[in-house]
């Protein structure tokens, strides 16, 4: 082992290295800024999967129930966040009201998803989420009729974006003899939010909770025989995965300015669960990691794929969406064949997904 | 009673469309217990073929039903080579795997195909060539095409195909003797990856037809027709019962026409102008005949995921299966 990343004999390093990271990230939206605002942009949509993954973990990694109707949570804490503050219903609600509301309601819908799935396992679970998810999404696209409450198909204009008195998050300033752009200004709000999402969850996952999801998923029947309350685990896995999901989904409402029930599509919801998987279902670190690579990868691949086909055949040829897609696609079989358990794989997880007795 | 009979034969001709997709689903999970999430990619691909085959012939003039089948003829292989090679790269090496794996593994799988023929067909709506005449005729005053009668028609057919090859021939014995127990099946001499593949090869030709059918029934095809058509057809084979063949096709006309009444009658009852107290309450909206409807038909989609969901808690075994749905 390289002596540079010996942290077992030599503690100090570790701190060294947290202190590198946290320098980075909080120079980064400022050296990014010069390159382009777009990336800074990209990075506060990448931290918003961070969150959105780290939500999904709880459910998928820490309690072994795979949803891919995730993206509803994200739905309806963005619609919260969107009919409170906005011109939509007249309200403008300060976002520290808004946002633990929304992070309610997606609990709530996550409890009411959870309950009567409760007896479901595994693959039927997987399709129930998903039709749940499409549910939540038809109902989006079609609430405008008898009363307005969502506008139907063109989405809710106007958003309010985050502001504390007069300060606000979307307007430029300068301060401190820095230009602060609407972007960086959010990045480092979700910078914080995305610290202490961090925060609870490592908290939650060594907790008497967290050991509880894990036996849950390890064996439900022996769990249950061991005292654990299976039903109330269950269900507030879902509901604390929801509203994480509810959380991020109202952070977008106000960064986005701007919702549909477009941005809550089927393939959204596998896309968190393609981060979730290839960084490695039940590590914190790897579902950072997963969420990270899946937001960047088909950014920079957008920025050089174009100008490369357009030099060698004239014209685009493969739209870079396409790319992403066929790069989440493969991501999940390539994944599953090679390395089950992910880039940095839980241990736990490694051993069962690995094992076939496991099954 | 003739919207009643109109909507229940809207509902069979799509359910007979649902049951030959269900087919899919539920035989390969009663072989291998694996969700085949493509497979609503593959009916997809099985109607992209088909469309720009008979695109490429119609101008010529030949007899319509020539060209539909010269579609179908060419539409089976390129499906059943798209469920082969699947079978092949993606799900064969997770087969000892957990169940979760081949799950995943066909979801990236779904994805892949369905933007692969994006590529090749762009995102444009494709529209079905008008070579067929369209004909309707009255039954008590209900109307049915000749496309709904040759749709019937077909899926019965196909589904009495299915159903002697399962029973009546050796690879059908095979099937049925690896369903139950692989192990031992391979002990007597079945070849179980022949076995496996035949049968991702007979459900994606059976994808293609029902692909054919639905783009004809419809008029269109787009790259992304296969997901939505695949989950309702999900939810037919978890109705009938997974893993079962006769549950499929029972549970593809239910929902069908389940979907179809639904639809036709949602508006009517949510109307809350029909209810008196109500009526009164929004006296503004209801005065001069005016309506009130909570759900409209645009909630059709919805019916078939709340059956799903209805079905697998109160009966996850469905309404013929034995198999409890409760293994993870």
């Amino acid at each position: 082992m390289n002596a540079l990343f010996d942290t077992r004999n030599n503690p100090k390093l570790v701190w060294a290295g947290v202190a590198v990271i946290a320098l980075t990230l909080l120079v980064l939206p400022f050296a990014l800024a010069q390159v382009g605002t777009t990336w800074v942009r990209i990075t506060n949509f990448a931290i918003l999967y961070v969150l959105l993954a780290l939500g999904l973990n709880i459910v998928v990694g820490f309690a072994g129930l795979l949803d891919l109707g995730y993206v509803a949570f994200y739905a309806v804490g963005a619609y919260t966040y969107a009919l409170l503050a906005s011109p939509q219903f007249g309200l403008h609600l300060p976002f520290w009201v808004i946002l633990p509301i929304g992070a309610m309601v997606a609990a709530f819908f996550g409890v009411l998803l959870g309950t009567p799935t409760l007896k479901l396992r595994g693959d039927y679970l997987a399709i129930v989420t998903l039709g749940f998810g499409e549910i939540v999404r038809i109902f989006l696209n079609n609430l405008s009729r008898p009363v307005n409450v969502t506008n139907g198909p063109q989405g809710i204009a106007g958003i309010d974006p985050f502001s504390f008195g007069a300060f606000d998050f979307s307007k430029p300033e300068t301060l401190f003899g820095l230009d602060w752009s609407g972007p960086i200004k959010y990045y480092y709000l979700l910078l914080a939010v995305v610290l202490m999402v961090l925060a609870v969850n490592v908290r939650l996952q060594n907790s008497r909770i967290g050991r509880a999801w894990e036996a849950v998923r390890e064996d439900e029947t022996a769990a249950r025989a061991m005292g654990i309350n299976t039903t109330r685990m269950k269900l507030l896995a879902f509901a604390m995965g929801a509203s994480f999901g509810g959380v991020a989904g109202g952070m977008f409402s106000a960064i986005q300015g701007f919702i549909s029930p477009e941005s809550f599509v089927l393939v959204e919801s596998i896309m968190v669960v393609a981060m979730v998987v290839l960084g490695g279902m039940g590590n914190i670190w790897g579902v950072v990691l997963g969420a990270v690579l899946l937001s960047f990868v088909p950014e920079i691949l957008r920025w050089t794929v174009q100008p490369l086909q357009e030099a060698l055949f004239g014209r685009m040829l493969v739209e870079p969406e396409v790319i992403r897609m066929l790069i989440f696609g493969l991501a999940l079989v390539l994944v599953m064949l090679f390395r089950p358990a992910g880039l940095l794989p839980s241990a736990v997880r490694q051993r069962e997904l690995t094992d076939e007795r496991a099954a | 009673m003739d919207i009643f009979l109109q909507q229940v034969i809207n509902g069979l001709t799509l359910g007979a469309v649902y049951a030959v997709v269900a087919l899919g689903y539920t035989m390969v999970y009663g072989i291998i217990q694996l969700i085949n999430f493509a497979h609503g990619e593959v009916v997809m691909i099985g109607a992209m073929v088909a469309f720009t085959v008979i695109g490429v012939l119609a101008p010529y003039g030949w007899p319509p039903l020539l060209v539909v089948l010269i579609g179908v003829a060419c539409a089976i292989p390129a499906c059943m080579l798209v469920g082969f090679t699947v079978e092949r790269f993606a799900y064969r090496p997770l087969r000892r795997a957990p169940r979760l794996a081949p799950l995943i593994s066909a979801i990236g799988v779904s994805i892949i195909l369905q933007h692969l023929a994006m590529l090749i067909w762009s995102r444009n709506v494709m529209s079905f060539p008008q070579i067929i005449e369209s004909r309707t005729y009255i039954v008590f005053g209900a109307a049915i095409t000749n496309v709904q009668i040759a749709i019937l028609a077909i899926c019965v057919l196909v589904m009495a195909g299915l159903a002697l090859l399962v029973y009546r021939t050796r690879l059908g014995t095979a099937m049925r003797a690896t369903a139950q127990n692989p192990q031992v099946a391979g002990l007597m001499g079945v070849d179980i990856n022949r076995v496996i593949a035949s049968t991702f090869g007979i459900g994606a030709a059976l994808a293609a037809i029902a692909g054919v059918m639905v783009g004809t029934y419809y008029g269109i095809a787009q790259y992304t027709m296969g997901s939505i058509l695949g989950l309702k057809a999900f939810a037919a084979a978890v109705l009938g019962g997974i893993g079962n063949i006769p549950g499929a096709m029972l549970g593809g006309v239910l929902l069908g026409i389940v979907e179809a009444l639904g639809a036709g009658y949602i508006g009517d009852l949510t109307n809350l102008c029909r209810y008196d107290w109500l009526a009164s309450l929004l006296s503004e909206r209801c005065a001069n005949g005016g309506h009130f409807i909570l759900f409209g038909s645009n909630y059709q989609d919805v019916f078939a995921f709340v059956v799903l969901i209805l079905v697998l808690v109160f009966r996850p075994s469905g309404l013929l299966g034995e198999r409890v749905g409760d293994r993870a």
